[in-house]
């Protein structure tokens, strides 16, 4: 019925020997909002390097649209519609948020065409509009580098949306925000996905519950469990690698 | 919102036509009245010395904006600034007018070389030389940054690889006597378009030649720095990957730059030429190419202003320091370089736009202005402005 955007079939990632990733297979619906959870090592970061291109895999595919990614370098896998929010925040660090976003939403990005070209009135609307969403309107002519942690946080959010992708990889978008921030995150990633797809990696059990539809459980580089937050909840093998642990480390976090 | 727009488009527009004002009128201050000053001074010979450093300024601006903006240290400026010297060398060394016997510059007789090099050649016409002059360092500097950059060589391995290459340079040209005159470089140029290099007005020409071709310059890396690309660039300095996983291919962009910056120093390097009447391999040493570094370094990275300024102002303080106290003068530039990168890491631009500015209006008893009220209210801008420093 739905086509699926994203198959990971029989995937290994060794670094010298050490498989990061273990014959893990992985599929997804267009328009799905899938959380990944897994305890600390499980993959989970390496699991969006292979999908972004910054690591190959030794053995298996990833096809995205039915496009096989293996050949394709980190920045043609982007413009093939994949954005990446990085664990810790990474923006521009001298750059305004406007022009942050503007870099993020232009649509040509050859060399020549910045070399002349300027933002078109609909990039700059565009660039106003999500301005406006995060929240940065009386920022947005500062340097990024005097945001706040959380506000990072939401440009990059915003540069990821500015891509227009159709697949968003949000990893950790939580870590080191207050309980107001987290949950507003939430519902921006809620209203993300009703027009992208999006993977969302997360620690945060609580915040999980807040936004998981459906969650995939990695551990030790290969999927243990899918299924709605009650059903992994309450699977004992999860329960067995991950949640046992989880209630005292999510505290200190 | 909308409104807004046009708005900024106006005070942009305002503060380019004041900022073209002044550099015109900078340009023209340079032409007309400072060679007159000097002169009244009885320091006549200090303008040609200003005609050469400003000459250097045009490196440093290729410099500002590799390093400056784009965050790529090269320590190998020196070759294509030597490339672009010796290729305006062997145009001149071909004027030969007519009736000479030997229509081969002179040092090939000591080498008993009969016949023209191939390499020469082409030297013989004018507009071969000025494409050569902008294109060979510019092609040079292409390779290479491709080869570097498309393998994701990056940092201090780029460093070291720009200063690998003064060598191989270095050696190179040192090693050519019958076709370069090896170690002794290229000089006693005689002629150019029937004028006689050495002469006051020639060299008035060359004066005026490079402050025109350091304006342009300065346009050129003012454009590229102040749109898009300039963002880019300063993206590409701020955090590369994360370019690439916003669809961009870092890898043109720095070849690029990195192009159009050794066409600067190429440039430079044929402007210095005929006005010290010399270029040799020790322009490719790597300690020259250093000095460039030291230079931006002390205008201030990231500033184009800064590049002119430190460039100006180290090689002033050397040829005057070294008048006086010949020795003391490596020190003294050792000195220079650790005092402005613990002191003044943005060099002395950068401690004027930082800091300097309010200081001098604090002490000027006036009131700071703040262009966002709203900042100044927001407690966490408060807090990250007084502990960012640390």
């Amino acid at each position: 019925m739905s086509e699926r955007i994203l198959e990971i079939e029989n995937l290994t990632v060794s670094f010298d020997g050490f498989k990061a990733l273990n014959n893990l297979n992985f599929s997804m619906e267009k328009g799905e909002l899938r959380t990944i959870i897994g305890p600390n090592g499980a993959g989970k970061t390496t699991f969006l390097d292979i999908i972004t291109g910054k690591v190959k895999p030794t053995i298996g595919q990833v096809r995205f649209k039915g496009r096989n990614l293996r050949s394709l370098a980190e920045h043609q896998i982007a413009r093939l519609g994949i954005g990446r929010k990085f664990q810790t925040p990474r923006v521009y660090l001298n750059l305004t948020p406007r022009e942050n976003l503007e870099l993020s939403c232009t649509r040509n990005k050859g060399v020549f065409a910045n070399l002349l070209g300027h933002a078109s009135v609909t990039e700059k609307h565009k660039v106003e509009e999500l301005i406006q969403t995060i929240g940065l309107e009386a920022k947005s002519e500062i340097k990024a580098g005097l945001l706040s942690h959380g506000e990072k946080q939401w440009l990059e959010i915003g540069m990821l949306v500015a891509q227009s992708p159709d697949l968003l990889l949000v990893d950790e978008p939580v870590a080191g925000l207050t309980d107001e921030e987290t949950e507003l995150t939430g519902e921006l990633l809620i209203s993300l996905a009703e027009t992208h797809s999006v993977i969302v990696i997360e620690h945060d059990m609580e915040f999980v519950r807040q936004i998981a539809r459906k969650v995939t459980v990695l551990h030790e580089g290969s999927v243990l469990c899918e299924g709605s937050i009650d059903e992994v909840q309450n699977d004992r093998r999860v329960i067995e690698v991950y949640l046992g642990q989880q209630e005292d480390s999510h505290e200190e976090a | 919102m909308i409104e807004t727009i046009p708005d900024l488009k106006d005070r942009k527009s305002k503060s380019l036509s004041i900022e073209a004002g002044i550099i015109t009128s900078i340009a023209l201050l340079l032409i007309f009245v400072v060679p007159g000053i000097f002169e009244a001074l009885g320091q006549g010979f200090r303008v040609s010395l200003l005609g050469r450093f400003l000459a250097l300024a045009i490196a440093a601006l290729g410099i500002d904006l590799i390093w400056g903006f784009t965050g790529m240290l090269s320590l190998g400026h020196g070759v294509f600034f030597g490339l672009g010297g010796y290729a305006f060398a062997m145009y001149m060394k071909l004027q030969i007018p007519a009736t000479e016997t030997s229509q081969l510059p002179e040092f090939m007789n000591l080498y008993d070389v009969k016949e023209l090099p191939l390499l020469w050649q082409p030297f013989h016409s004018f507009p071969f030389t000025v494409a050569a002059i902008v294109l060979i360092p510019a092609l040079t500097g292409a390779l290479l940054g491709y080869l570097v950059f498309r393998n994701r060589i990056r940092g201090v391995y780029f460093s070291i690889l720009t200063q690998a290459t003064t060598i191989i340079f270095f050696n190179f040209f040192n090693g050519q006597q019958k076709l370069i005159n090896g170690t002794n470089g290229l000089t006693n140029f005689q002629t150019i378009f029937g004028a006689t290099v050495r002469s006051p007005e020639t060299q008035r020409v060359f004066y005026i030649l490079t402050i025109v071709f350091l304006v342009a310059a300065y346009v050129l890396c003012r454009w590229l720095t102040s749109g898009r690309f300039g963002k880019l660039l300063v993206a590409i300095r701020d955090d590369e990957s994360r370019l690439r996983f916003s669809g961009y291919n870092p890898t043109g962009f720095k070849v690029l730059v990195f192009a159009i910056s050794a066409s600067l120093a190429g440039i430079a390097g044929a402007l210095f030429t005929p006005q010290t009447g010399i270029i040799s391999p020790k322009s490719m040493d790597i300690a020259f190419s250093i000095e460039m570094v030291i230079w931006v370094a002390v205008g201030g990275r990231g500033s184009l202003v800064g590049a002119v300024l430190g460039t100006l102002l180290v090689n002033f303080a050397e040829s005057l320091l070294s008048e006086r106290f010949s020795e003391i003068w490596l020190f003294f530039q050792g000195a220079l370089f650790l005092i402005v990168v613990m002191v003044l890491p943005d060099g002395l631009v950068g401690w004027v736009r930082s800091q300097g500015w309010e200081q001098i209006q604090k002490l000027l008893g006036k009131r700071k202005i703040s262009t966002y009220p709203s900042l100044e209210s927001d407690p966490e801008v408060q807090y990250e402005r007084e502990n960012i420093g640390d």
